[in-house]
């Protein structure tokens, strides 16, 4: 059962980083544009430096 | 005139603010361009694909002047940082020379949908809820399968860490509006579920430190998680569709052009006060309230009146912003502007009106009606028998009051109407229907009774000359020719239909159009007329039409309104599902009854002023029946709004819009037969949805009410329910 000290911490951890990425995605808007995001990688635009 | 000019002496100083007049006017042009600089917003109805944001964002950045320009796929726009030197008319063309169509919008009016703050508040909620969720669910399964002593005590402890915080604050919509409905003395939906999450929390602390068997920490958080999930799908639908309203509402860019010492310069309305001069450019729309100084025209007044026949303008006219200018351009002395025009007046009316119109109770509300004093009962009840029946056992009684509580599941009450009502949005938005409000479904379900207007609804505002073969070839050619030379509607109608019949306009010289009057020209030595019946010496006929005169002859071309596509089958099909048609038209009676005669509609009136037809749509009601009503223009306003439910035209006025529930997008009119299908079968659903999740309680409330209810019992019927509640929704066709 001591391996439950280690397990729980790290399934905590790892649900955590989800949670994080989902708030800085909400923050920095991430969700405003899904369809034009979509068609943008399809750009050969900005493939080698990014946007200034 | 004079009683004109005194009306505007009169009205004047009302709006004009004193520092106005002793501003010098080169530095009210320096103003007025200095309105429109920073962001412009286009609207790009046709983009789609990688190539388009390219070739859009590639061209716009390379006029000079433009500092950046971002495409927004998903909402079909770009906003561009600009120059002040920058305006939109340059952008539009340098994109229309890319094959691009584009509109300008109007920046002011987008910008509560750019920041959709309460969206994204609700979405991190849901977002930490549904974190929550799966980590305490997780944990809760272990214990399930037979963890003991320690360990479960353990598990108990690291779900209160991860819930407690949950429930405080992904649940703050629930105790903000709970707390609402409490000081206003109401019992909402959201106290019981404030109740339950609270009661919930609190209880699984108290038996985790005294480890008991049960906590419903898991029940908790999946409670807010569903509710959450039912709040942001209603609050997303609501906002397309609000979204979708703002953008038709930004289209028209409310701008004038304002002469000030001979110069034009174009502004934004709201810097126009009483007393400018205004130009009003032909085809263009009245942007104020105004007398004519100069010029003559003809004024298409169908908007605000319903009658499809223009009227003359000339010096010392009175025109009320909203109208169309036909012919000729205008210049106008302003008496009144931007708030204070009739438009405005009107569109403010409205809004008085629109509160009065939350009178009606949705069914979810009702349910809840029904449902809060329900549950509440059981749970007390509950405490006082278990009280009594175990000789004071606190700790016992309030477990079982909790477990009704959680178990009565509103989750699937609270998604009910939600995902029906997404559902169903989403169908009719791909048919071009924008539902602009919550309950218009379940109010369409109820309609018995349409009333239709009839110019710009039933019709599209342009008319069509009637038995055009009738004429002889030689006098249409001549028409044509003459009505080649103008952009007056009339004109263009006959022309097209000159053409459509293959007939070639002869060489006509000397073509001259007088404003308000015609067109006319020299033919063979003749001079010959097309235009009014007085200025071409003939008498007027009772029907729309123009008058052509060569020599001392007279013909005249009659015209009807086209019916607007799908117009036909629309009624044909509101009719088979048993609904009362009538036509309202504040038109002339022959054009009324021709369309009523092609329409199949047997009740109508022609000549009804825009009070009667409010008072027609409150006589209806008050005589029980419930009374969809569709219409476009100004007069149509008070109708829609008395209406159980409206729908207008994308074509309308601002002000009609604004009124109706629901907005119809495209030309075709045959959506609105599919809109009173899907609105009376949302309903069922609806209701359906109630009888399911009630199905749950009464197998789940007698289980926990005698003590048999496990927060596993909980968990299966909170997420069952919902699933099944869902899915119901998406049966809809």
């Amino acid at each position: 059962m001591e391996i439950l000290a280690i397990l729980i911490p790290v399934s905590l951890f790892l649900g955590g980083i989800g949670l994080a990425a989902f708030f800085w995605a909400m923050k920095t808007k991430q969700f405003d544009d899904p369809e034009g995001d979509a068609q943008r990688i399809l750009t050969k635009e900005f493939d080698d430096k990014p946007r200034q | 005139m004079t009683t004109v000019e005194h009306f505007a002496e009169g009205r004047a100083p009302v709006s004009a603010c004193p520092a106005c007049a002793v501003v010098p006017s080169a530095e009210r042009i320096a103003a007025m361009r200095a309105e429109r600089d920073g962001r412009i917003m286009l609207s790009l109805p046709l983009a789609h694909g990688a190539a388009c944001i390219a070739t859009v964002e590639s061209a716009l950045s390379a006029v000079p002047g433009v500092r950046s320009a971002r495409v927004n796929l998903t909402r079909k726009r770009v906003s561009v940082e600009a120059a002040p030197g920058v305006t939109p008319a340059q952008l539009i063309a340098v994109l229309a020379g890319e094959g691009h169509e584009a509109h300008e919008l109007d920046p002011g009016l987008l910008s509560s949908t750019e920041t959709d703050r309460q969206g994204r508040d609700l979405l991190m909620r849901l977002g930490v809820a549904f974190f929550s969720m799966m980590n305490v669910m997780l944990l809760s399964v272990a214990v399930w399968s037979g963890a003991e002593d320690a360990t479960r005590d353990l598990f108990h402890w690291i779900s209160a860490a991860i819930a407690l915080p949950t429930v405080v604050f992904a649940g703050q919509p629930f105790f903000k509006s709970a707390w609402a409905s409490l000081r206003a003395g109401r019992l909402g939906m959201d106290v019981p579920i404030s109740l339950a999450l609270i009661l919930a929390s609190s209880i699984s602390v108290y038996e985790t430190w005294m480890s008991g068997h049960h906590a419903y920490f898991d029940a908790a958080v999946m409670l807010a998680f569903f509710l959450l999930l039912g709040r942001y799908l209603d609050h997303r639908t609501r906002a397309i569709a609000r979204s979708a309203a703002e953008e038709l509402a930004a289209l028209e860019v409310p701008r004038a052009i304002v002469l000030l010492d001979g110069v034009e310069v174009e502004t934004a309305i709201s810097l126009v006060v009483a007393g400018d001069t205004v130009l009003v450019r032909p085809g263009a729309r009245m942007p104020v309230d105004g007398v004519v100084l100069t010029g003559a025209s003809e004024v298409d007044r169908s908007l605000l009146t319903g009658e499809s026949l223009p009227v003359q303008a000339q010096p010392g006219t009175v025109v009320s912003a909203g109208e169309v200018n036909l012919t000729g351009p205008l210049t106008l002395r302003v008496l009144a502007a931007g708030k204070e025009s009739s438009l405005h007046q009107m569109a403010d009316l409205v809004a008085v009106a629109e509160g009065a119109k939350t009178r009606y109770t949705s069914l979810a509300d009702r349910a809840a009606g029904l449902y809060s004093p329900l549950v509440h009962i059981l749970s007390f009840s509950a405490f006082g028998y278990w009280m009594w029946a175990t000789g004071g056992d606190v700790r016992y009684a309030i477990n079982i009051s909790a477990a009704v509580l959680i178990i009565t599941c509103p989750c699937a009450l609270g998604l009910a109407v939600p995902a029906v009502i997404t559902s169903a949005s989403g169908k009719l938005f791909r048919k071009g229907l924008l539902i602009k409000h919550g309950t218009a479904l379940e109010r369409l379900a109820e309609v018995d009774t349409v009333v239709f207007d009839k110019t710009g609804t039933l019709t599209m505002g342009v008319p069509e000359p009637v038995a055009l073969a009738d004429h002889p070839p030689q006098v249409l050619a001549l028409a044509a020719a003459l009505a080649a030379g103008s952009s007056h509607p009339l004109a263009r109608a006959l022309a097209e239909g000159a053409a459509a019949l293959g007939i070639e306009a002869v060489a006509v010289t000397d073509l001259r159009e007088v404003p308000g009057y015609g067109i006319e020209g020299a033919w063979q030595g003749t001079r010959i007329r097309l235009g009014r019946a007085d200025w071409c010496g003939a008498t007027a006929i009772a029907q729309t039409a123009t008058y052509l005169a060569v020599g001392g002859q007279t013909h005249a071309f009659a015209f009807t309104d086209r019916p607007r596509p799908g117009a036909s089958e629309a009624v044909t099909a509101l009719q088979a599902v048993g609904l009362r048609i009538e036509l309202l038209s504040g038109d002339a009676e022959a054009p009324v009854r021709d369309l009523a005669l092609r329409l199949g509609i047997t009740d109508w009136r022609a000549g009804v002023l825009p009070a009667e037809k409010a008072a027609r749509v409150a006589e209806l009601s008050a005589a029980g029946r419930k009374v969809l009503m569709v219409g476009d223009g100004l007069n149509d306003t008070a109708a829609l709004v008395a209406a159980h439910v409206s729908i207008s035209p994308a074509t309308a006025l601002d002000a009609a819009r604004v009124a109706s529930d629901i907005v119809l997008l495209g030309q075709d009119m045959a959506p609105i037969a599919d809109a009173v299908r899907i609105g009376r079968q949302s309903a069922r659903r609806m209701v359906e949805n109630f009888v399911i999740s009630g199905g749950y309680n009464v197998i789940a409330v007698p289980l926990a009410l005698v003590g048999l209810a496990t927060p596993l019992a909980a968990a299966l019927a909170m997420s069952l329910s919902s699933i099944t509640v869902s899915i119901n929704a998406m049966r809809l066709k």
